[in-house]
């Protein structure tokens, strides 16, 4: 491997309750992934892969194991350290677009500038090319209940984009939507990771998941195998270590 | 990153704007009350003020009372010899005796008071004259038939605006010629009408209408060169020489010092204000709370969208800031609405009870400052529960 992985997982476990009531979601699960990649994360539910990816958006730390994002070890950072690393390097999309009401696109766009201290005419020109990027600029001033599903869904990559993030965490990004839109967002995906961005995905539907490089199954809080997308895209080279 | 949080908290204000208006309801109620009682208070101050020095500065008043063993023993003019001759420092003594009576003038019945004085009267209280002249001392010796009115009889009795002066009129079955009007000297301490009253010579008072010697009350004015202890204590000894007292009773007469009479009264008006405004505050602090329960809400109603901006990597204290934003700038929207009512309340309620405006600037900040504290305060805890919550929770929360 030529490359340092841009996230590694080393024997991640997580547990929830305690005592009786305890659950163990993750069972100790290994895993890199490499710069450029478009990770598809699949499997049933409770097969531990949202507890993965809430992991790898830092919004979660593990019960146990190591975590290294860009070669920082997350596990060990407090609350507002890992807030900042998701300012820095990461951008979020969501089953439910999460979209904040009666806010224009390009104030919803705007929202993770304003964390990171940006002037307000930079602040709105970044949004503006962000929205631009998703083929939304006209639209810019509509509120999210003017936008149809696969605009919300487009405004909420471009919010995810404005921060030029290392990594794209999407949870579902195509569950609220018609096949055609879905469609056209992974395309949107595939373009994006084409510039370059890393991408993690959630999705339980495996025509999406196609369009992915590595597809990652999950069962049982482990990681049960990986496989290369169907679409011939030049395999970046994640895998299983150990 | 404060003037952004500023913005958010004004839109979320706007977007909200009968709650928001309804949530600081409280507060606004509360300050202007506050602002409203301590500036009217500050009024009645002023005007008791006033009044009381138009009684006349370093003056007493002397008034007989009762005695230990149920005695009642006016003063009679003696007393005032004494108070006059004896007693080094007094500029002038003069006694007063007064009676109801019904004046009439031209058909025109009108309930006064007749006052019996003198010159000397007059200047120990300070009363100047609007038109006309004093009474002389011949006039005064011999108890004759003139009198000195008092404003409101003139614009009783005189209604074609005629001048009074030379004319002749009825205080009951005593016929008397007005020689003069006095000049107002308002209405003390809410005691009736001063104005309403008729002035005639002590003698001629005493001779027609009450039908002795005795004079009601002393009025002992003293030069400013000597302290009104001293005064009172020389006053003290005099007048229980004369009313042979002995040690260990109490006096049967009490002296009243207008310097006393303006402590006391401002004092408790200013009791008064203060525990009136307190009750107000009390309306401040169910405001906070009421500011407190909203906030909550909002904090249950944008469960998500807290969760998203934690999620994109706003710090737990940029939310807690937000929110704290939002409680404080809606206390101070109340505070400064209710500093508007309470200057308009003001205003007019002085306007209306007859007290002069007076704007008091530190009350007008203060109160602005506490609802600022009370936002921060009330805030504080719903804004730390937002804060507090987590990301993933929070996103999948409807």
């Amino acid at each position: 491997m030529s490359e340092q992985p841009i996230i590694e997982l080393k024997g991640i476990t997580k547990t929830f309750g305690e005592g009786a009531a305890a659950f163990q979601a993750l069972k100790g699960v290994d895993l890199s992934i490499k710069r450029g990649d478009f990770v598809a994360v699949m499997g049933p539910s409770g097969s531990g892969k949202s507890t993965t990816m809430n992991i790898l958006g830092c919004l979660d730390v593990p019960t146990s194991g190591v975590f290294k994002f860009l070669g920082t070890e997350v596990q060990s950072l407090n609350k507002d350290q890992r807030s900042l690393l998701r300012r820095r390097y990461l951008g979020f999309v969501f089953q439910g677009f999460n979209l904040l009401a009666r806010t224009t696109a390009v104030e919803n766009v705007e929202l993770p500038l304003l964390y990171r201290g940006e002037h307000k005419a930079e602040r709105r020109e970044a949004a503006l090319r962000a929205l631009d990027r998703v083929g939304l600029r006209p639209w810019a001033d509509h509120t999210p209940a003017e936008l149809s599903g696969g605009q919300q869904q487009r405004v909420a990559i471009a919010r995810a984009l404005v921060t030029d993030p290392e990594v794209l965490l999407a949870d579902e990004p195509t569950g609220n939507l018609d096949s055609e839109r879905s469609i056209e967002i992974m395309e949107f995906l595939s373009e994006l990771n084409g510039q370059g961005i890393t991408i993690l995905m959630v999705t339980h539907e495996p025509e999406m998941a196609e369009f992915a490089k590595t597809i990652v199954h999950f069962k049982d809080g482990l990681v049960e195998r990986i496989e290369n997308g169907a679409r011939n895209h030049a395999h970046a080279g994640s895998g299983v270590n150990g | 990153m404060f003037g952004t949080t500023l913005m958010l908290a004004f839109r979320e204000i706007r977007r909200h704007l009968m709650r928001s208006f309804l949530t600081t309801l409280g507060i606004i109620i509360g300050v202007s009350a506050v602002i409203t009682m301590v500036t009217l208070g500050r009024g009645v101050t002023a005007d008791i003020e006033e009044q009381i020095s138009s009684l006349g500065s370093n003056v007493f008043f002397v008034f007989p009372i009762q005695g230990e063993r149920g005695q009642f023993r006016p003063f009679d003019e003696d007393d005032v010899t004494a108070v006059r001759e004896q007693i080094a420092g007094v500029k002038s003594a003069a006694g007063q005796v007064d009676s109801n009576v019904v004046a009439i003038y031209n058909g025109q019945d009108w309930e006064t008071t007749v006052e019996g004085v003198s010159g000397e009267f007059m200047d120990a209280r300070g009363i100047e004259m609007d038109v006309g002249r004093r009474f002389t001392e011949a006039e005064e010796t011999s108890g004759a038939n003139v009198c000195i009115i008092g404003p409101t009889v003139q614009e009783e009795l005189f209604l074609t605006g005629e001048s009074p002066i030379g004319e002749r009129m009825r205080l009951n079955n005593v016929s008397c010629q007005v020689i003069g009007v006095f000049a107002s000297r308002g209405s003390v301490g809410g005691g009736g009408d001063e104005d309403n009253s008729v002035f005639m010579p002590l003698t001629n008072v005493q001779r027609r209408f009450t039908g002795n010697d005795n004079i009601g009350y002393m009025a002992v004015s003293y030069d400013s060169a000597y302290d009104s202890a001293t005064m009172t204590n020389a006053l003290v000894d005099l007048m229980r020489e004369r009313r042979v007292l002995l040690e260990g009773q109490a006096n049967d007469f009490d002296i009243v010092d207008t310097a006393q009479i303006n402590e006391t009264v401002q004092s408790t008006v200013g009791t008064m204000t203060i525990m009136v405004a307190a009750i107000a505050a009390i309306s401040l602090v169910v405001g906070g709370v009421g500011i407190m329960n909203i906030m909550l809400v909002s904090v249950t109603e944008r469960t998500r969208e807290i969760g998203i901006r934690l999620a994109i990597g706003a710090l737990a204290k940029e939310v807690r800031l937000q929110f704290l934003t939002e409680a404080v700038v809606l206390c101070c929207f109340g505070g400064l609405v209710g500093m508007i009512l309470g200057f308009v309340f003001s205003y007019s309620l002085a306007g209306a009870l007859g007290f002069p405006f007076i704007f008091d600037p530190f009350i007008n900040i203060l109160s602005f400052v506490i609802s600022a504290l009370i936002g921060i305060l009330f805030g504080y805890f719903p804004a730390r529960r937002a804060s507090q919550l987590d990301p993933i929770e929070a996103l999948r929360h409807e």
